[in-house]
Parts: C-alpha cells; structure tokens; sequence
C-alpha cells in the first residue's frame, strides 16, 4: 500500500516490516514524569506507543496531553481517542490539536461505557461512532475539510487505526465489520487480545478470501498473563475476550512465583506462532500495567532491533 | 395525555426505503398519529394514491385504534390475508407502533415517520415536549417545570446568556424555561429553592435502554 502520511508506524508497514506497537495509560493525576518512565522502558522495542483515553472510563490525564509529550521526546505516539466524552466540535478540535503537534497516528474507537469506570452517574455522548470518526479524520486529512463542509488550513497528517475484536459473538458480523471499518476509511487495526488462535486464523482467512487485508495493515493484540488469577478472570469476565481452557490451566498449573514468567513464556509463543500467519503485519503488545515486560518480550519473539524508515 | 409527537418523513426517504418492494400494505393509528394527522385514515389514504400512482401495489390498509397496544395484534390477524400478500409494511404510526407491529409479523417494515417526542398538547394543535424521562425528577425545587427538558441546553442551575425577552435564543417561539421558572417560584415566594446548587446530574437514573422487572424490585 501507498504511503499517505509523514506516520513512522504507517512508513514500516508499507516497508513490509513487522510493526509492533505497546500502549501506556496516562496518570490519574497531572504527573507527566509517569508517561516518561513507561515511554523509556519500551522506546526502543516499539514502533509507536498508543496512549489510551480515559481507558474503563476512569478518569485519567487525557491521552493528547501525554501524546504531546511523547512527541516531544521524540517518539511516535498513537493518539487514542472514544467517541463516549466528546461531541462532534470536541473531537475535530482534538484531532486538530493533535496534529498542531504533528502527531501522525489515531486509533478510533467508542470506548467503554461510563458505568465501568468512575463517573457512573455521567453521560455518555456518542454523537459519532468509531467509525464515523474514522470516516471524519479521514474527511478532514485528505479533503481539509471539516464535517461542517468548511476548509481547514493545514490538514491533518494521521494514518488512521481502529479496533477489531474477532472473538465477539455472533462471530458471523465479525468480518463483516471489520470490512465497513476499512470502507469508513481505517487503514490499520489493532485487534482485541487473541487467545484462542484457532478462531483469530478463521477470522483472518474469511477477511482474506473477501480481499479485506490488500487494503488494511492488521497488528495483533497480545497480553501476557501475569497470574493464573488473570487467565481466569479474562476468561470469565471480560464479555469479548476467549481464553482456552488449557491456557488457564497452563498457568494453573503452574507456581505461583513462577506465573509470571510462565505468562510471558506463553505470550512469546504467541507472537512466534502469530508471525508465520498471512495477513499479520504486526503486533500489538498491550502489558497491562507491566510495561517493563515489553523489552523481554520482544526480544525474545525475534522482533528486536527495531528497523529505521526515513 | 402523553402523546407520541410525529412528522412524515420525505417522500424521497420513503420511496429509497420501498424501493426493492413491489407490494405493500399500510398501517395507521387512531390515536395520536390521528390528532397529529400524520398517520390517520386521511392520511393513510393519501399514501396509498401517492403510492400507487409510482407503480406500487396496495395489498391493503388499516388504520388500528391504538397502534402500541397489544391489541393490536387482534387487529392485524383479520387482515392476516392482504398483509401475506405484502412484502412490506408501511407503518404510519410512531415508532412504538412501529415496533409493536414488527414483533408480531415476519416481515420487513417501514416506518413512514419520524417520532420527535412525547408530548402534551397544549392548545389546540400544539404540542410541547414537557419530560424527558431522565429518571431523576428535579422539578420539586423547580415550581413543577422542567429544566432538563424545557431548557435547550438542559443546565439546571438557572438560565444561560442567551435569553431573550422571556425566550430562546435557539427559538423564538420557545419560552426560557429559566424565566418560566423564576416567575413561578416568585409568585410562590420560594426563589429560595433556585439559590441551591444542583449537583451534576444522574444519568444513570435508568441507563438507556431502559428496563423495569416490578417483580425484582
């Protein structure tokens, strides 16, 4: 595919490099050293970092903020932005905001929803959808235009990502879903964490066989398990995520002191055996508050050093 | 009494929703979609002309009493045999009526207007959206009017800027429901209970979709 932003991320996919990608979640407080210290410990093992947006609905520093200061310490953030907090203005006025700071990269989502988080009581606003502002990102950075109809002056340059969860049921939408993702104007997912690799293989090759993959850059999502208590809970408590049965026994079965490792192990396969699949150009490590573990875990899966683009 | 406030939609929308079906039947109500003339007998009778004069077949029509009733369902065994022979519904009802009809009947439907609220009429040929059903009553500090409905922007601790005369900024022929207010708690010797600070809403009263079970209460 054709380069169409200055985004490093997107200029390594079209290379036909294995991207890979980690996220930080900002500080519930105004303390941007936080953001720093997690950015130092992947910087070197990432292509780009996400920064999430109030992720569960619990208020946080807001992801723009902590994106400009990844791109003032010279690193390639992924600006995450939900529809759930802001209206139509807010969000063009961000994505504006956000490209004043060059900021090349968004990942356009819903969100969850506020009854999860800290703000029970609060209204939820979802005036667009993700894939509507997907489609509105991509309105105003190839035609500078604003949804309004009227002409931005000095559009922005983002390469435009949303998410996909294969794993959701029915799994017969999933595809589907996906296609109208890429027809609103996506260009790169970053999927829900694959567990069961059975089903995110079926899911890639009914996409495949409908041609969706010539036009979108899939990076697979991994979370390493930190414990047994972990694999339990994502498997019975996350609507959306599947883990199978003898992973959650994998770790089980294992040591409590040596779970986390165990987890980790259990990660890197994953990505090993994820990297010999067509239609995967990359991944997305998402280490749930244990970004320390991303170096090892990239290191460990082949990914590492990471490739320079101009 | 409530009622469900309605406007057709454009005959461009309608005749884009109909466009894969050749034979139709049309329902209407004759409750409010009858006060509001939007989807009454004289109305529905104007559709099926419009309708067939573009080449559509009218396997039938109806105009129920109470669309969102259950009853309904009574009504629409009897015309069981003209409605098989349709392959869509026109429903000129509100969508309540909408909704009620499809559960019942394995087809397509299409609705051919757009519900905007529930309201009161009040005068002859007006209606006014006076609830929201935000689920969190605040009109006992309010003089029995409603902010969060008659204010255009909801605020709840007394009017904006933008006030004109008595009016909407937004809309002329819409009263600030802040001066409603003020003037009501006046003549009542009780501005006292707009000086309290209302904290941030509640919209969790009863999340969108709603749901009541009375026996888990």
């Amino acid at each position: 595919m054709k380069v169409k932003t200055p985004s490093k991320l997107e200029k390594i996919l079209a290379a036909g490099h294995l991207a890979v990608t980690s996220e930080c979640g900002p500080p519930r407080g105004s303390d941007m050293e936080k953001i720093s210290e997690k950015a130092e410990l992947i910087k070197d093992y990432v292509d780009a970092i996400n920064i999430t947006d109030n992720q569960t609905s619990v208020t946080r520093m807001c992801s723009l903020a902590a994106c400009i200061r990844l791109k003032l310490m010279g690193l390639e953030p992924v600006l995450q932005m939900v529809t759930r907090d802001r209206n139509r203005i807010a969000l063009q006025s961000d994505i504006l905001g956000a490209a004043a700071f060059d900021i090349h990269n968004i990942l356009c989502l819903s969100g969850d929803h506020q009854s999860f988080g800290d703000c029970a009581q609060g209204q939820n606003v979802h005036d667009l959808d993700s894939m509507q502002l997907a489609q509105t990102v991509r309105l105003m950075r190839d035609e500078a235009k604003f949804l309004g109809g009227g002409d931005i002056s000095r559009p922005p340059q983002m390469f435009v990502g949303a998410a996909a969860n294969p794993f959701a049921d029915p799994f017969e939408i999933r595809v589907p879903r996906l296609a109208k993702k890429i027809a609103a104007g996506v260009e790169f997912i970053q999927t829900q964490c694959i567990y069961n690799m059975e089903k995110f293989e079926l899911w890639l090759q009914i996409a495949g066989d409908r041609g969706l993959l010539d036009n979108v850059y899939i990076l697979a999502g991994v979370t390493p398990f930190k414990s047994a208590g972990m694999a339990k809970y994502m498997k019975n408590r996350v609507p959306g995520i599947e883990v199978p049965d003898e992973l959650v026994k994998r770790m089980s079965d294992t040591p409590k002191e040596k779970q986390a490792e165990e987890g980790v192990k259990i990660c890197i396969e994953q990505i090993q055996h994820l990297k010999e699949i067509k239609g995967v150009h990359g991944f997305h490590v998402m280490a749930i508050e244990w970004e320390e573990m991303v170096p090892e875990i990239v290191k460990a899966s082949g990914l590492y050093p990471r490739p320079s683009v101009e | 009494m409530i009622r469900s406030i309605t406007q057709p939609k454009a005959e461009k929308e309608i005749d884009l929703l109909l466009s894969g079906s050749g034979r139709i039947f049309i329902i209407g109500c004759g409750t409010c979609v009858t006060l509001t003339r939007t989807g009454g007998e004289p109305e529905v009778r104007a559709m099926q002309e419009r309708l067939s004069g573009k080449g559509k077949l009218i396997t039938g029509h109806l105009v129920v009493p109470v669309a969102c009733d259950n009853l309904t369902t009574d009504a629409l065994a009897e015309y069981g045999h003209q409605i098989d022979q349709a392959d869509t519904l026109l429903i000129m009802t509100c969508a309540f009526g909408v909704q009620t009809i499809a559960r019942q009947l394995k087809k397509m439907v299409v609705p051919a207007l757009d519900t905007l609220f529930m309201g009161k009429e009040t005068a002859a040929g007006e209606f006014t959206e006076i609830c929201t059903q935000c689920g969190t009553c605040i009109i006992g500090e309010t003089g029995g009017i409603c902010p969060v409905t008659s204010c255009h922007k909801g605020l709840v601790n007394g009017p904006c800027g933008g006030t004109d005369s008595g009016k909407c900024e937004i809309d002329k022929r819409k009263d600030c429901a802040w001066t409603m207010i003020y003037n009501r708690l006046m003549d009542l010797g009780r501005l006292d209970s707009m000086r309290r600070l209302q904290p941030p809403r509640n919209h969790l009263g009863e999340p969108t979709p709603g749901k009541m079970i009375l026996s888990e209460k």
